[in-house]
């Protein structure tokens, strides 16, 4: 089961070092993203001063320090997906949009990031967003995909405007 | 299921377990690896799973979901045996037919199998499609048997009988080692290091506290097999890491597996929970006195972490920085005790060495490399998924005969082996062989066996600049020739891609090349230059191109390329203007559409959806020489 809060993820493993890169695993996922407090509650916990929780935190691509939009559109950006135009994709997606890859859009909808490789080449491009994967990507996909996840938010709008 | 006491006990168990599946007549067995999945192959598991019911053939019929079957292209894709029936691109919605006609009745559903895109033939079983006929599938063919999350499929294929084999003769390390290096196995990952060396000298090192590791951080784009064996055949490796533990005398191991792939991460969780209830990891395993225990490191997505020293520090909860291996990690690695670190594939060729013996893996291959590999071929050829073929087999027949070929009538120029660290071969290089000592002296490397194959429609010159971008980026920093030199060469790179090139920079070039793989510190920094040294030697008139003439021949560098709408071509459909993000496209309904230049960030989008290919890419300074006159 997933752990929910902070404690939850630290039982067990107080006063390891070691288990410092799977709590910032586990927090990430968690709470999509690792903030100053929970650096500093780490730090505590795992008896491992903060600016090594800092620089272990901002030394790997796979933690956030800052939260994340509520879509995160991540694009694989590996040599199989290169080939096949994932740069395209990308461009598309920040100039569509109107930001740089790991940046928020204002209305804090969308992140854009980038991945070195997802693992399913023989499909790319690819682009995941909340654990699915579209593959064979294309603009048309892409825009129809940015627009689907835009209504999604509109949609839960008008429903909490009727209640 | 009770913990199992004795190797006899485990054989019982395989006997029950293979007894109680006696009744079954028919195995379905969907793929649901990472690439299936993303083809939706979880709805097509409920559609038949529910068909069955409704039949009621649950008991006769075996429906398992496995691991990645290598074709993903063709996902969801499934095989019935008996038969060897393969269906590709199926949906839920086939699923009353599948049950219905060939799973009852035995007949073919035409349109669900394979039509092969060469000679427009459709294959009926899966050894017809020629993808698969000409692979030598030693270790993915068992992807097909199990499902990853059950421990009883794999002891009912067979699984854990060279563990057994290796406690109930009592087998010595030095046994063991021998069969090892007698089979010539070279580690999998990269290096090409013969296994047996590592696990003699880890055996050897002194001290009692040993580790066994399993390198699951595939950070190399383009490649993927690892995540497939760790997902679709999880103890498998295991097993392997087990009897290298027996060896080396380690009671801890860990699998350091990358989180991009969570499927992995699970699975191969799953399989140590079951491992361990079943007394198969643990104290005194199957009654022996080899106690041994594995736990789960997660990446965090750092490339670096792929390099041993690294990935050690990863493990101990550190900044992925590699260190100078004077004194080798097979006697001062994790925690400074030995250990032992290989890839997942080379885990994975363990169990059938010991089980088939070393003559056996050691009759296929060449002269130095020994058995077969899995590659990851994709790109821009037709079959693309991973293949597993005899070590020796020349880049031809992988590419041609198991790829089918290049896409759209393009040609074939190059196919990046190995992947940042690998090199690009040309065409004329295709004769080599898969072999870790020619393609090394070629320039390029065997590396993980990611194979990207690039037609007309790459520029050489923009591929190295993307695997320095990488590299830039992955570096980790600590050492000087590795950050500093990655960054002048990109520098000197994108010059050329954006026009301001100059012919001595090439060999400006080629020398910090050679100084950053002469000085870096760990593997990544050593090998980086390769991508810029394999496509200067065998793509040098690309770069002159881009120098001399100001002019990318493959239409790819934003610098040097324009785009415009061929007016004989173009029908004012409007799919262009609606596509454009940057505004740079204007035209009435029906009417010739124009892309004001100025706007124009040259990013493609139009060019990728104009049905009537009427958006042309040519060359600025052709663009200035006819304005000129």
């Amino acid at each position: 089961m997933q752990p929910q809060t902070l404690e939850q993820i630290l039982e067990g493993r107080r006063s390891q070092p070691n288990q410092l890169i799977e709590v910032l695993q586990d927090i990430q996922r968690t709470f999509g993203y690792i903030s100053q407090n929970a650096m500093r509650t780490i730090s505590r916990n795992l008896g491992v001063p903060l600016i090594e929780v800092y620089r272990v935190a901002s030394f790997y691509k796979a933690f956030r320090l800052k939260p994340s939009g509520k879509y995160v559109l991540t694009f694989c950006t590996g040599t199989a997906c290169h080939v096949r135009n994932a740069n395209l994709l990308l461009d598309q997606a920040t100039s569509y949009l109107g930001v740089q890859p790991g940046e928020v859009t204002t209305d804090g909808q969308f992140s854009v990031e980038h991945v070195n490789c997802l693992g399913a080449c023989a499909l790319g491009p690819i682009v995941t967003e909340d654990g699915s994967y579209h593959h064979h990507m294309t603009p048309a996909k892409l825009r129809k995909l940015i627009e689907t996840l835009r209504n999604q938010k509109t949609e839960v709008k008008q429903y909490a405007q009727t209640k | 299921m009770p913990k199992l006491n004795s190797a006899r006990e485990l054989e019982h168990l395989r006997e029950r377990l293979r007894q109680q599946r006696q009744d079954i007549t028919t195995t379905v067995m969907v793929c649901g690896g990472t690439g299936c999945q993303a083809s939706n192959s979880r709805s097509v598991v409920d559609a038949i799973r529910a068909e069955l019911t409704r039949q009621g053939l649950e008991q006769k019929v075996w429906l398992c979901v496995t691991g990645c079957h290598g074709f993903c292209e063709q996902g969801p894709v499934m095989v019935i045996e008996p038969g060897n029936i393969f269906y590709c691109h199926v949906s839920p919605e086939d699923a009353f037919e599948i049950v219905y006609q060939t799973v009852m009745k035995g007949e073919l559903i035409e349109r669900l199998l394979y039509t092969d895109p060469v000679s427009g033939k459709k294959c009926r079983t899966e050894t017809e499609i020629p993808f698969y006929e000409a692979q030598d599938r030693q270790i993915l063919s068992q992807n097909r048997m199990v499902d990853p999350c059950s421990i009883e499929d794999y002891i009912v294929a067979g699984g854990y009988t060279a563990l057994t084999r290796v406690l109930n003769h009592n087998l010595t390390p030095d046994r063991i080692i021998k069969e090892i290096e007698e089979s010539r196995l070279r580690g999998r990952g990269g290096g090409g290091f013969p296994t047996g060396r590592k696990w003699q000298e880890c055996c050897e090192a002194p001290g009692d506290e040993k580790y066994v590791i399993c390198n699951a951080d595939e950070g190399d784009p383009g490649a993927y097999m690892d995540r497939c064996l760790l997902e679709g055949n999880p103890h498998l490796v295991l097993e392997g890491m087990m009897l290298g533990a027996r060896t080396i005398g380690a009671r801890k191991g860990y699998i350091y597996v990358r989180n991009e792939y969570p499927l992995a991460v699970k699975h191969s969780r799953t399989a140590v929970e079951q491992a361990r209830e079943l007394g198969l990891l643990g104290n005194n395993i199957l009654g022996s006195s080899f106690s041994f225990d594995v736990d789960i490191a997660r990446g965090g997505g750092a490339f670096v972490c792929g390099e041993s020293t690294a990935l050690m520090a990863s493990v101990e909860g550190k900044v992925g920085e590699p260190r100078a291996k004077d004194v080798h990690t097979v006697v001062d690695g994790l925690y400074h005790k030995p250990t032992t670190l290989n890839n997942v594939e080379t885990w994975a060729n363990i169990p059938s060495i010991i089980s088939n013996g070393s003559s056996w893996f050691a009759s296929k291959g060449t002269k130095g490399s020994k058995g077969t590999k899995i590659l990851a071929l994709t790109g821009r050829i037709k079959n693309t998924g991973l293949v597993e073929v005899a070590m020796g087999m020349p880049i031809h027949e992988v590419v041609f005969n198991i790829g089918g070929g290049a896409v759209d009538g393009k040609l074939i120029k190059a196919v990046q082996i190995g992947g940042p660290s690998g090199g690009c071969l040309p065409v004329e290089k295709f004769n080599l062989p898969i072999d870790f000592d020619i393609l090394a002296e070629a320039g390029s490397m065997v590396g993980s066996g990611g194979m990207v194959v690039m037609d007309e429609g790459s520029c050489m010159v923009d591929v190295a600049k993307y695997f320095l971008k990488f590299l830039q980026d992955e570096s980790c920093g600590k050492c000087v020739p590795c950050r500093l030199g990655i960054d002048r060469m990109l520098e000197i790179i994108t010059d050329i891609t954006e026009g301001r090139g100059k012919l001595e920079q090439l060999d400006l070039l080629e020398e910090l090349a050679e100084t950053v793989s002469e000085t870096a510190l760990c593997g990544l920094g050593k090998t980086a230059p390769n991508p810029v040294l394999t496509t200067l030697r065998y793509f040098r008139q690309e770069y002159e191109a881009h120098i001399n003439e100001r002019r990318c021949p493959s239409g790819v560098c934003k610098a040097l390329i324009t785009y415009r709408i061929d007016p004989d071509k173009c029908t004012g459909c409007g799919v262009c203007l609606r596509g454009c993000v940057h505004g740079a496209i204007t035209g009435e309904k029906n009417q010739q559409h124009v892309i004001d230049v100025h706007l124009c960030q040259k990013c493609g989008i139009c060019r990728s959806e104009c049905k009537f290919d009427a958006i042309q890419v040519v060359s600025e300074n052709e663009v200035s020489r006819c304005s000129s006159t």
